[in-house]
């Protein structure tokens, strides 16, 4: 059973806003049958230019019928200036957060919205240059990227579990890995700034004692930082890692990418000689 | 708030004949069947009485009756063995339908190295024996079937497959977890080798399985260590949870001589009434060969996630095949496997009943079920425009 917060039941089971606002200033539909959860929303602007009136019909579960009923609550009094700048978090938080898995019915509310903006003032309905990249269930490559930046997604599944790409067949898989890869290296810069060799080292230091360690401990095994030297990390392993021959893979695959990850995109793990 | 439990396909009640047989076994009785004292003695002669009463229910032998904790360790040790005995075999068969405690195991055996053939099922989900017959080859090492599917009920012709295969000299294994105790099983007059069956479905406790292997069948143990169940499965025995398994399987023995008809009137009235009430639904697999308590029926332009939480509202409770429920976002893979359009797959309730439901509860659920089904459909934008178009066709 999902555990699902006491205001997305109270949604679920009283939803506000069902139907379509007759004469409608915007309307827009999302999602497939296919997929198993789809989103009609239309609303109607006040003689400010304000959402005077919104209103949803979804097919889909719990959540998604929620968070239906959450954005279009959220939106009514706002100008489109604001509405555009309601977040799929924004719905996730309205309704105390959603599961993880579930996230998708956030995102399904904002792409609703969105859409429906753009049918009012007459902007193109997709993107431009958008390419669908998972063909089960229609997700472009815009839609993925924009989730992996909104959200700071990592892993394929994140995406899945954030907009359904990879869900069905999973011939994508290696698609999105690349679109993580890029806009997370595009994203790095920006946000990272220079590290002295100082916080660098206890950066390091932190991220092995909170993040690896226990991982490590978990099967037996243990991990020490010998030096830095530039951007090499030398460490030493210990424990079951000392005589397993995973070790390097491990290294390569979960400590070097953890570091890269949370302490410096340019962090290279090497191993001190036995 | 009364439960109303149609979900007996997930998990069944404890029957209290049968908790009342193992509660002495949780109390004084606690000797190890194993021990040459009489205290421990008397717990291995109600072993053996627990052993006969399954093998009863399923027309084998006492010996051929191996306690394990579950369905799952029962498919494990079945198919691991079934490649252990035969190294040289390098292929699997089973089908597309099957409880994932064999798809996943498959899996598991394809990234092996294995190759494995998985069997298409028509669209009322029954299995044609041609294409289980053209998939064998001298290096098909073993065919895992399942008796009824868990989502439908429907009935795979075992009995007739495992001939087939039987006489190409390969071996059969059958999760018959659903089956057992709710149709006839009698492995006298059959050539299945191996067999699963889980206590927890049939009354019994949850913890405790049954692997049936065919007296002369060759058999590589998965649990190597004492000398329990001859050798076959190590491991001091769950002593309560065996003897209340036998209580079950002599219960349900009494049941089937009578042909299960109570669940199948009740099943029926349940099903008849949804459909008469409930526009544009249907049952999902054959109704004719299938288990007397289950029913899965789809409910179109709806997904059944929502009808689950609105049934859980009245202490309704039911499963579905819906993506939304599953955790992943496809839709059962048993429906697709049946080409069972998405309009429906989405929107598909498992009703599966016992012996202890009542006539009462059947018609709480076909007085709450047709008006939140409309409910969901006031608020899919599928309705309005597909169903109209469909009543003025």
């Amino acid at each position: 059973m999902w555990e699902y917060t006491d205001k997305v039941r109270e949604h679920f089971l009283n939803p506000r806003n069902v139907g379509e606002v007759e004469n409608a200033d915007g309307v827009a539909e999302v999602g497939s049958i296919a997929c198993g959860d789809a989103l009609k929303l239309s609303f109607r602007l006040d003689e400010n230019k304000r959402i005077k009136e919104a209103m949803f019909k979804t097919f889909g579960c719990a959540s998604a019928i929620a968070s239906s009923s959450a954005l279009t609550e959220m939106i009514k009094g706002m100008t489109l200036e604001e509405a555009k700048k309601v977040t799929n978090q924004d719905i996730a938080a309205f309704l105390g957060g959603l599961p993880q898995e579930k996230m998708h019915c956030s995102v399904m509310g904002k792409e609703a919205l969105e859409k429906a903006i753009e049918n009012y003032q007459g902007a193109p309905a997709k993107e431009p240059g958008a390419q669908i990249v998972c063909e089960c269930f229609g997700v472009t490559d815009r839609e993925i990227e924009r989730a992996i930046q909104e959200n700071n997604l990592t892993t394929v599944e994140d995406v899945t579990n954030y907009t359904k790409a990879g869900g069905g067949c999973s011939n994508c898989h290696d698609a999105i890995r690349q679109i993580i890869e890029r806009v997370r290296a595009e994203a790095k810069p920006a946000v990272q700034p220079k590290l002295t060799n100082i916080q660098k080292i206890k950066m390091i230091e932190e991220t092995l004692e909170r993040e690896i360690r226990p991982s490590l401990k978990h099967d037996g095994g243990d991990i020490e930082l010998i030096d830095v030297i530039g951007n090499r990390v030398i460490v030493a392993v210990r424990g079951a890692c000392a005589v397993c021959k995973a070790s390097d893979i491990t290294l390569k695959h979960f400590v070097e990418a953890k570091l890269r990850d949370l302490v410096s995109p340019d962090l290279v793990i090497e191993e001190v000689a036995p | 708030m009364k439960t109303v439990y149609l979900d007996n396909n997930a998990t069944t009640q404890v029957a209290p004949e049968v908790l009342e047989a193992m509660l002495p076994y949780f109390g004084d009785r606690y000797g190890n069947p194993s021990s040459m004292h009489s205290f421990g003695g008397q717990v291995a002669l109600q072993i053996r009485e627990a052993r006969e009463q399954v093998a009863a229910l399923i027309g084998a032998t006492p010996d051929e009756i191996i306690f394990t904790s579950c369905g799952t360790e029962s498919d494990n040790a079945a198919i691991r063995s079934a490649l252990a005995t035969n190294p040289e075999k390098r292929h699997i068969v089973t089908s597309r339908v099957e409880h994932p405690a064999i798809r996943s195991l498959f899996a598991h055996m394809a990234g092996q190295g294995y190759r494995v053939t998985e069997l298409p099922v028509g669209k009322s989900g029954i299995l044609d024996l041609e294409h289980l017959v053209g998939s064998l080859s001298p290096d098909t090492a073993v065919v895992s079937l399942m008796w009824a599917n868990n989502e439908t009920g429907v009935i795979f012709p075992v009995e007739k497959a495992a001939e087939l295969v039987h006489e190409r000299g390969i071996l059969f294994h059958s999760d018959a977890v659903q089956s057992t105790g709710k149709i006839p099983i009698d492995m006298k007059k059959n050539a299945i080798d191996m067999l699963s069956i889980s206590g927890h479905k049939l009354h019994a406790p949850k913890g405790i399985g049954v692997l049936y292997v065919r007296r002369g069948t060759k058999f590589s143990p998965l649990l190597i260590g004492g000398h329990q169940e001859k050798g076959r499965r190590g491991g001091t025995e769950n002593t309560p949870s065996i003897i209340g398994l036998g209580k079950a399987c002599e219960l349900a023995s009494r049941r089937l001589e009578k042909g299960n008809s109570p669940v199948r009137r009740l099943r029926d009235r349940l099903e008849s009434a949804l459909l008469a009430r409930i526009p544009q639904s249907r049952v999902n697999g054959d109704v004719s060969q299938r288990l007397p308590n289950t029913t899965n029926i789809s409910f179109e332009f709806v997904e059944g996630e929502g009808i689950l939480l609105l049934m859980n509202e009245y202490g309704i409770c039911a499963s579905s095949g819906s993506a939304c429920t599953s955790g992943s976002l496809q839709p059962s893979h048993v429906l697709r496997a049946m080409g069972v359009p998405f309009t429906m797959a989405h929107g598909s309730i498992r009703f599966s009943l016992s012996v202890y439901n009542t006539e009462e509860e059947i018609d709480f659920v076909t007085e709450k079920l047709p008006p939140i089904i409309e409910r969901l459909r006031s608020m899919s934008p599928y309705w309005t425009s597909v169903a109209h178009a469909c009543v003025s066709a």
